[in-house]
């Protein structure tokens, strides 16, 4: 008998397409768990920060004062609910936690701004919120440069265009729902595979299989194959829905998508039988699954851009394979761009899965021991 | 006792034991210094074995024994610690592979899949083994014949009976018609009837050429093969035919009757001569270590405590050849 059979294979497949029908729960996350994570992406959680609690103190009282904070009201970032007196007032609302910034307008406002010595205002921001912080800081790096620039150069009042630097202008969805493709195959491919495998360990049915001249490799392609065509038919719902729910294009070639998808699918699927050969539970195999779905939300630049990380934390996301299926899905969905100008991309999500093929094949032994 | 041996067998497996040089060897399993340690247990303790062509050979020992243990290793599931194992002339675990063709096991856990269907499951384990899709079909209907599971051939295996399993896990065995089976505590879960019945099914295969190693914590199962050992703490502490075992036994067996067994058990634990006791029922069972132990002897010892109870002389069973096998300082003895 050969050592590789394409019946024995099928076998597997059929048995495992038998029992995943069976199994409602899964059948259930399979088209659950896009469907939610989209909604939740594209109308919840807004990544873009707006409507900060705010306050001025415009010690200036001048046009041109009362003209940047319209401007900057306009933007959207801040809502300033206050408008203070004294510095005392903007210290107690701010340990109060009423408000997450502030913006001093000096009396010298005019007179700095001409001389450009010193900064023209300041922006005091609640340090202890880490998100609120770097977002002000962004922001307070504009008024002394760009922001103040036109005001200072132009008389166009309401034309300011730096603010298109951090309006995000509701474009969150088309931001969010090429990488959440990728999320959500990272979430349950990963997932599903490591504890498809894991569990026939758990039921004993590993006992009586390995008994048999079923193969590693025929039983580990035939229980991952069927996940293949699940994680397309999950790409496909979110492409479908993103589309139909908050009008996300697909402005590249869907031939490059569906590929790059293809990729990164045989990528996590390897994730997750390598996971399988460390867990020795089902849950152990979830905890796994877990451990590593979280650096890859946060630093794969799905969540924050990628460029205002630290190097070390670049480097680890260089290993995580959605940090290259981000870009790829972005590039491909957004900028219309081919495979061909995105190869490094997918060359990567190719070699990550060889390896961690590679590596679980040589942790899995024919045996229990 | 040989009631499985008067149906013969219908089943139409391949001679067993023949050796990949065509010749018939008379010996199906042979292993020397068998060990196998986890960690610091040590669940099989230096085993030898020889298990002959076409016998039903019998594991008997309590739980923890080191039996699954050792039918893990002797078809290639496990790696020995030490030792050496030749099993249908596969050198184990270099040629597992090959001996995978020609094995069928029982594992002691129900290891097919809860939710497919009976057909499902037998149909899945018959591609497993090769057969295309007409001769899978006619094996597994073969099969449910055999093991008259017709009735349940479309229910999920995971809402099967005790009984109904076990036939089950045994078809999944015997599908690819294997000339040896290692049965894995199979009646564990299971009545007394089905039990019985299960026993007929182990023989008709064994009149059909097979060998077969079953391990069991049943004595009336025990009794019922052709040749066991006894395992205890992972040692071999006995073998041969539970009739060749019963005729090594040094001691007797009595009965003691009247008095509260309890009562009577603390009077003889620890005596002279007293190698075990166990209550049965409203009875109490002693072992003696002397040929010449008396009935007098014992009532003496009860008298001496005060107590006034009828002591006879009885046969011996497997029982008390496993008590005397596994008592206490045997080591040191021998
Ligand atoms: N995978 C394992 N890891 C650690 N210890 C084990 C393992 N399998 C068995 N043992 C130990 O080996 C001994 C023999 O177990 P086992 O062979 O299952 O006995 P039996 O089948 O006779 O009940 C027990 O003490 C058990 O705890
Ligand atoms: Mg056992």
């Amino acid at each position: 008998m050969s050592a590789f059979s394409l019946r024995r294979l099928l076998a597997v497949v059929r048995k495992e397409l038998r029992q995943l029908r069976r199994d409602r729960l899964t059948f259930a996350m399979i088209v659950g768990i896009p469907s939610m994570q989209l909604l939740l992406f594209g109308y919840a959680i807004n990544l873009d920060l707006r409507h900060l609690d705010a306050a001025v103190l415009d010690q200036a009282r001048s046009y041109n004062a009362r003209e940047l904070v319209a401007e900057l009201a306009q933007s959207q970032v801040f809502d300033f609910r206050y408008r203070l007196a004294s510095p005392a007032e903007l210290d107690a609302l701010l340990r109060e936690g009423r408000i997450s910034a502030a913006l001093v307008i000096p009396p010298d406002y005019e007179r700095r701004l001409i001389e450009r010595d010193r900064p023209a205002v300041q922006l005091v921001v609640d340090g202890s919120d880490q998100v609120v912080q770097q977002a002000a800081r962004q922001l307070a790096a504009a008024p002394v440069g760009a922001l103040v620039a036109p005001l200072h150069a132009a008389t166009t009042p309401g034309q300011v265009e730096v603010v298109n630097y951090y309006n995000p202008g509701r474009l969150a969805p088309l931001n969010s729902v090429p990488g959440l493709i990728g999320v959500i195959l990272t979430m349950t491919m990963v997932l599903f595979t490591a504890i498809a495998l894991v569990r026939e360990r758990e039921r004993g049915n590993l006992e009586f299989l390995i008994a048999t001249p079923l193969s590693p490799l025929e039983l580990t392609l035939g229980k991952v194959l069927p996940f293949v065509a699940i994680g397309l038919v999950q790409t496909t719902l979110v492409l479908l829905l993103g589309r139909l729910i908050f009008g996300v294009p697909v402005r590249g070639a869907l031939w490059d998508l569906y590929l790059a998808a293809l990729v990164f699918i045989v990528a996590c699927l390897a994730l997750g039988i390598f996971i399988s050969t460390l867990a020795r539970s089902q849950f152990q195999a979830m905890q796994l699954a877990f451990f590593i779905f979280l650096p890859q939300i946060l630093l794969s630049g799905f969540m924050f851009p990628f460029a205002g990380m630290p190097r070390p934390a670049q480097w680890l996301a260089e290993a995580l394979p959605l940090t290259h299926f981000v870009r790829l899905v972005r590039g491909i969905m957004l900028r219309a761009a081919g495979l061909a100008d995105l190869w490094p991309e997918l060359a990567a999500l190719g070699v990550f899965a060889v390896l961690l093929l590679a590596l679980a094949a040589l942790r899995f032994r024919k045996r229990l021991d | 006792m040989n009631t499985g041996r008067t149906s013969a067998g219908p089943m139409s497996a391949e001679p067993a034991g023949r050796g990949r040089g065509g010749g018939t060897r008379a010996v199906a399993i042979r292993a020397r210094g068998l060990t196998r340690r986890f960690g610091a247990v040590v669940a099989v303790d230096g085993l030898d074995l020889d298990v002959r062509t076409g016998e039903v050979y019998g594991f008997l020992g309590p739980n923890g024994s080191g039996k699954s243990t050792t039918l893990r290793m002797l078809c290639g599931l496990l790696r020995p610690s030490a030792g050496e194992i030749e099993v249908l002339g596969h050198r184990i675990p270099r040629e597992a592979e090959a001996l995978k063709r020609r094995l069928g096991y029982m594992t002691q856990k129900f290891a097919l899949y809860d939710d497919l269907a009976v057909t499902e499951n037998l149909g899945f384990v018959a591609a497993v083994h090769g057969l295309d899709r007409a001769a899978a079909h006619s094996r597994v209907e073969e099969l449910l014949a055999r093991y008259q599971l017709t009735e349940q051939r479309d229910q999920l295996a995971g809402t099967l009976s005790g009984g109904q399993k076990q036939r089950l896990a045994l078809a999944a065995a015997v599908l690819h018609r294997p000339p040896l089976l290692l049965l894995d505590e199979p009646t564990s879960a299971v009545d007394p009837q089905s039990r019985r019945d299960f026993w007929d099914a182990l023989f008709e295969l064994a009149d059909a050429g097979a060998t077969l190693l079953v391990s069991t914590h049943y004595m009336d199962e025990a009794e019922r093969c052709h040749r066991l050992a006894i395992l205890d703490r992972g040692r071999l502490v006995a073998e041969g035919s539970p009739r060749d075992l019963l005729d090594a036994l040094p001691g007797c067996t009595f009965l003691v009757e009247g008095a509260s067994p309890r009562a009577a058990q603390h009077a003889l634990t620890g005596a002279p001569g007293v190698l075990s006791t166990a209550q049965i029922g409203a009875s109490l069972r002693v072992l003696t270590d002397r040929r010449d132990a008396t009935a007098e002897a014992l009532q003496r010892q009860l008298a001496e405590a005060g107590l006034d109870a009828a002591v006879r002389a009885t046969t011996s069973n497997l029982e008390d050849v496993f008590v005397h096998a596994t008592r206490p300082g045997r080591e040191a003895a021998a």
